[in-house]
């Protein structure tokens, strides 16, 4: 039975104003289509979903792809968790299915043509800064894949994004950016902020409950910081139109769903801002562990757009908030050391959570040119030795691969944990600088995946709106929820030598070669003759004198 | 000395060794294209004629003696003619096959002297009454002009190989109308990729829903199974929304519909094209083939020609790039009374008529216009006769010949010319290979055997491109002699003082020598 394949498009944006007074928006746009393109049939009908996207997960036979574009680093310690994690620069992840003989080499092209589509510099990706996790990166579509061999990660810390990036991410989306949500993403507006990450995942998802057949997921992400004093102009007043220059007239006709969001949790209580137009709308849902309050505007409803018929929302600060609750989980890494020959990489993993403990996996891909010392690794949490349970490391080879360090750590409650290795660093062939040397080179992100326990399973005043009964043992699914922090991306200063070196030595080594030749060419072209000595004063006096006796001159 | 072999061998670049002269004979290539045509006589036409065809002459006579009551029937023998003489002898790729019937025969209708079926067999009539006396030379004498012809429309004549050399080798300046016919059709790829767009300008007036799986399925895809010896394609479509055409159309309200102009089709393209989105996964030519569907206001859109009549298909295309048709949907829409969007499924044979037809056209199978006399069959359900695919198949190996005899002979030219460029060894190689496909091919044209001829052309072409572009030819593309000098200036330049001073000393003392020689002999 040829049954047409469904397609279901959804978007929405989740505003939430910070408590550094900075706002978060959060674009997520989600086409789902009913093919199956793991299948041995060819799919190449597009409808909604993006036709040069769909071509490339063909072709290469992809299960999952990731791929993001950040510039900034995330605050966690301001600004909380975000929605969706991303390391500064360009980071990319890839599951191929497991029919895919030459990983490397798809890999490999694959890279080449992302480059072109994103227009980013995806081609600078080779076996030297791609790595195999082997716990870290799951896959977050179904399928139970335990073979690491079909998974790539890698990242280019150094890429930075900009309007040519945005364009094609735009051109994915079915409305482009002439109706609904996208409309609002002006790239002067979006470029002019403190933290900027859009994103790509494709993955299979189930179709129906019993998940007999499956569909291909592709969210777009977009996620903004808005800063308080460049685009706030230091007054704690956002609207729709200051943050994009735009206001919301329409859905887009092909969402199923067009929604915007904006948290109001802290606001019931304390209400420290306003919001208006006021949407009798509320929902409630459990984000980070969580539980967050949301007025919802419905797009596809004409009331959202009132009588002005666009919608630009207006939050005004009355008062200067209350206290955020602290991340639970947050990182931060350095380079220690002195001169130019070794050095130490920190990490430090921070557990804010008061008494529970939890494992966190820690990733780090390490460049080649920085040689890790792995006997060096100590890891140490309040003074005392911390033990990882899991270590997976695969060490670099020079010009073919990177270090990979992968561990599974136990963070007590309450916890600094501190992840020292020492590195020698390694001088570079002259042509492998890049063309400003003295600017250092990134080591990328490290990354911390964790199941972290849930701020909503630590409130011991659930049992006021709850029966008793139902609170005892703590709600499986929301004591715990999976995260992902990025720590900052190092840059480390290598041995940079003068570069016209080279032509020095070559003329010094040429003068003295030439200096040789000269004095060798002297000895062999002079004639030598033997030179009368004028004779001295003596002799001549004494060959007068027998001149005059007539005796035979000396 | 030693300094010197040492010195040589070390800043020499690695070149491989090329077959040059045989790049060189390729550069002055002739092809001599032979065709095997067969003429099978029947004995109505002479019997003095020592070739007989007893099973052939057997099947027409069968044919003819069969009851010709109505009138249709007659007119359908000479189609079921061809069909038995095809089962008959199923002649190869690349050959015709010419059965010549007598003068009075009633096989072919009134008036039509030729007859070309959909495979590679022609009839055709006996022209002038031949008394029974002559001989075998002067009634080939008689008929030769006419199968030449025959042959010219069925295999290849003068001007389609010259279209398919247009790009490559300037010819005499033909009519333009040709050179307008020959620049249409794309030129000769290993693969092509075959993109349907349907485009929304405005989602919120329609939603748009195409069959197009099953449209391919049974209009593109029988063409392109013929086609398969030619080339590979592969067919994908999507739909675009918001995809708006790059002229406003200017409302006629004589006709109460919005007009395109021919001359303002050219600017429809651009805006269009950098939605189309190119194919990714691979570096094949695309064609491309646009629906546009105008939204409620601005609708019906009519496409004008130059004589500002309507086209009738309300279609056009551009050459080497694809085809537009402009579907109108506007008595889809009530009279205001049904909300928007409007459901419209689209008729898929209407579009898809038009969409085959230019496919032909930008394949390049060009239906020219037959000599009078003739009678050609129009093509079937497959799109496409055998014939004419071997017409295809003709020019695209003549071409796919000149292109790699061009691309290996500015190869050689080139790294003659550079000394710099490195030749590995998997260019040298390759380019031997494409040497010796390209002689294969010539080879088997020359004996007529299509079929091998275009695989070898299409191996050449393949070899030819990838030595060409291969990366390792600009490693040291870029390395100036300016550098050269800078590092070996240091090194000559205090060298060259002692040698200089000997050398000036050498001077004054031969002129001293040559003084006091004077002086002597005063």
């Amino acid at each position: 039975c040829a049954r047409a394949p469904m397609y279901d498009f959804q978007e929405e944006l989740v505003i939430r104003p910070l408590h550094s007074g900075d706002i978060y928006a959060s674009f997520q746009f989600r086409t789902v289509w009913d093919a199956d393109f793991m299948g041995d049939q060819k799919v190449s009908h597009y409808r909604l979903f993006p036709k040069s996207l769909g071509q490339v997960i063909t072709k290469f036979s992809v299960r999952e792809l990731h791929i993001s574009f950040t510039q900034g680093y995330w605050r966690t310690m301001q600004w909380g968790q975000p929605y969706l994690p991303s390391p500064p620069g360009a980071e990319l992840w890839v599951w191929f299915q497991d029919t895919v003989t030459d990983v490397d080499g798809t890999w490999k092209e694959l890279t080449n043509v992302l480059s072109g589509i994103f227009c980013a510099s995806l081609n600078f990706i080779d076996s030297t800064n791609t790595v195999q996790p082997s716990a870290s990166f799951k896959p977050l579509g179904i399928g139970n894949v335990t073979d690491h061999s079909f998974l790539r990660y890698a990242t280019l810390p150094r890429e930075i994004v900009c309007t040519e990036n945005l364009t094609p991410w735009k051109k994915l989306l079915p409305c482009g950016s002439k109706a609904g949500l996208s409309v609002l993403l002006k790239s002067e507006k979006l470029f002019h902020s403190t933290f900027h990450s859009q994103a790509v995942h494709v993955r299979p998802v189930c179709q129906d409950p019993q998940c007999r057949t499956t569909s291909m997921e592709l969210r777009q992400t977009l996620n903004v910081v808005f800063d308080l004093h460049t685009s706030g102009q230091g007054k704690r007043e956002w609207s729709l139109f200051k943050m994009f220059s735009r206001t919301l007239t329409e859905a887009c006709p092909l969402a199923s769903s067009s929604k915007v969001y904006v948290d109001v949790t802290d606001n019931p209580q304390v209400r420290p801002f306003e919001l208006s137009p006021a949407t009798p709308l509320l929902t409630q849902a459990v984000v980070l562990g969580d539980r967050r309050t949301y007025s919802v505007y419905d797009l596809t409803q004409q009331a959202s757009f009132g009588s002005s018929r666009s919608l630009n929302m207006l939050l005004r600060w009355k008062a200067a908030d209350g206290e955020m609750l602290r991340p639970l989980l947050h990182s931060e890494r350095y380079v220690a050391g002195y001169g130019l020959q070794a050095g130490e990489i920190h990490t430090l993993i921070y557990n804010h959570h008061p008494y529970r403990a939890f494992p966190v996996l820690l990733l780090s891909a390490v460049p080649w040119y920085l040689r890790l010392y792995i006997h060096t690794l100590t890891v140490s949490s309040k003074g005392k030795d911390n033990r990882p349970s899991y270590i997976h490391y695969q060490p670099s080879k020079d010009r073919e691969r990177p270090h990979l360090l992968e561990m599974l750590l136990q963070l007590p409650p309450n916890s600094v944990t501190e992840v020292t290795v020492e590195f020698e660093r390694a001088l570079l062939k002259w042509t492998e600088y890049t063309p400003d040397p003295n600017h250092g080179f990134y080591v990328g992100s490290s990354v911390i995946s964790a199941l972290v326990p849930s701020v909503v399973a630590m409130d011991t005043n659930s049992t006021l709106d709850r029966p008793l009964f139902s609170s005892f043992f703590p709600c499986k699914e929301e004591a715990s929820y999976f995260m992902r922090v990025y720590t900052e991306p190092l840059l480390v200063n290598l041995p940079t030598p003068d570069f016209s070196m080279p032509y020095n030595v070559i003329c010094l080594t040429c003068t003295v070669v030439a200096v040789g030749y000269g004095s060798l060419y002297n000895l062999l072209t002079r004639t030598f003759q033997v030179d009368e000595p004028s004779p001295g004063l003596a002799k001549r006096i004494a060959n007068v004198i027998r001149r005059f006796r007539g005796v035979p001159l000396l | 000395m030693v300094g010197v072999p040492l010195w040589w061998r070390t800043t020499e670049t690695y070149r491989a060794w090329l077959p040059v002269n045989q790049i060189n004979e390729l550069a002055e290539l002739q092809v001599c294209l032979c065709y095997r045509s067969m003429a099978h006589w029947t004995r109505y036409v002479h019997p003095v004629l020592g070739y007989q065809a007893g099973c052939h002459l057997r099947i027409l006579n069968e044919i003819l003696a069969r009851d010709h009551s109505g009138d249709d029937t007659l007119s359908v023998l000479h189609v079921e003619a061809d069909l038995s003489l095809h089962t008959l002898s199923a002649s190869p790729c690349g050959s015709v096959v010419v059965y010549v019937i007598p003068e009075t025969s009633v096989l072919l209708p009134q008036g039509v002297d030729v007859y070309i079926g959909h495979r590679r067999t022609a009839v055709l009539r006996m022209g002038a009454p031949m008394s029974v006396g002559k001989n075998h030379k002067q009634l080939l004498a008689h008929l030769e002009p006419r199968i030449t012809q025959v042959v010219q429309v069925m295999s290849f004549s003068h001007t389609d190989i010259t279209a398919a050399l247009s790009d490559r080798v300037r010819l005499s300046p033909g009519s333009k109308e040709s050179l307008a016919d020959s620049m249409r059709s794309f030129k000769s790829s290993p693969g092509y990729e075959i993109t349907f767009s349907l485009l929304n300008p405005d989602p919120k007036s329609h939603r748009l829903d195409w069959d197009i799986e099953g449209a391919v399925h049974s209009y593109i895809q029988p063409l392109l199974t013929k086609l398969a010896p030619l080339a590979n394609f592969s067919i994908d479509s999507q739909i675009l929304y918001y995809a708006m055409l790059g002229v406003n159309p200017r409302f006629d309200s004589s006709l109460e519909a919005y007009t395109l102009n021919a001359d303002s089709l050219a600017h429809v393209i651009n805006p269009v094209e950098a939605r189309l989105g190119s194919n990714a996964a691979s570096s094949n030519p695309v064609l491309n083939f646009l629906l546009y569907v105008p939204d409620a206001h601005h609708s019906p859109l009519y496409i004008h020609d130059h004589q500002k009549q309507p086209v009738a298909s309300n279609a056009f295309h551009s050459p080497r790039w694809g085809g537009i048709m402009v579907y109108n949907v506007n008595d889809l829409y009530g009279r205001g009374e049904t909300p928007l969007p409007v459901n419209i499924n689209i008729n898929m044979e209407k579009v898809m008529g038009v969409f085959l037809a230019q496919l032909r056209l930008m394949l390049g199978v060009q239906s020219s216009p037959a000599p009078p006399g003739f009678l050609v069959e129009p093509c079937g359900g497959a799109g496409l006769a055998d014939w004419e695919l071997d017409r295809l198949m003709w020019s695209r190996t003549v071409e796919n010949v000149a292109t790699a005899t061009t691309t290996i002979t500015s190869l050689a030219q080139l790294l003659d010319q550079i000394g710099n460029i490195v030749i590995n060894d998997n260019i040298a190689s390759q380019v031997s290979s494409t040497v010796t496909s390209l002689q294969l091919a010539v080879a088997e044209l020359e004996a007529g055997n299509l079929g091998f001829a275009l695989q070898y052309s299409k191996e050449a072409i393949l070899a030819s491109e990838r030595a060409f572009f291969d990366p390792s030819l600009l490693h040291l593309l870029y390395f100036p002699d300016d550098q050269k000098f800078a590092i070996y200036i240091p090194l000559f330049l205090p060298m060259c003082v002692p040698i200089l001073l000997s050398l000036i000393k050498i001077a004054s003392e031969a002129r001293q020598r040559r003084k006091l020689k004077q002086s002597k002999k005063d």
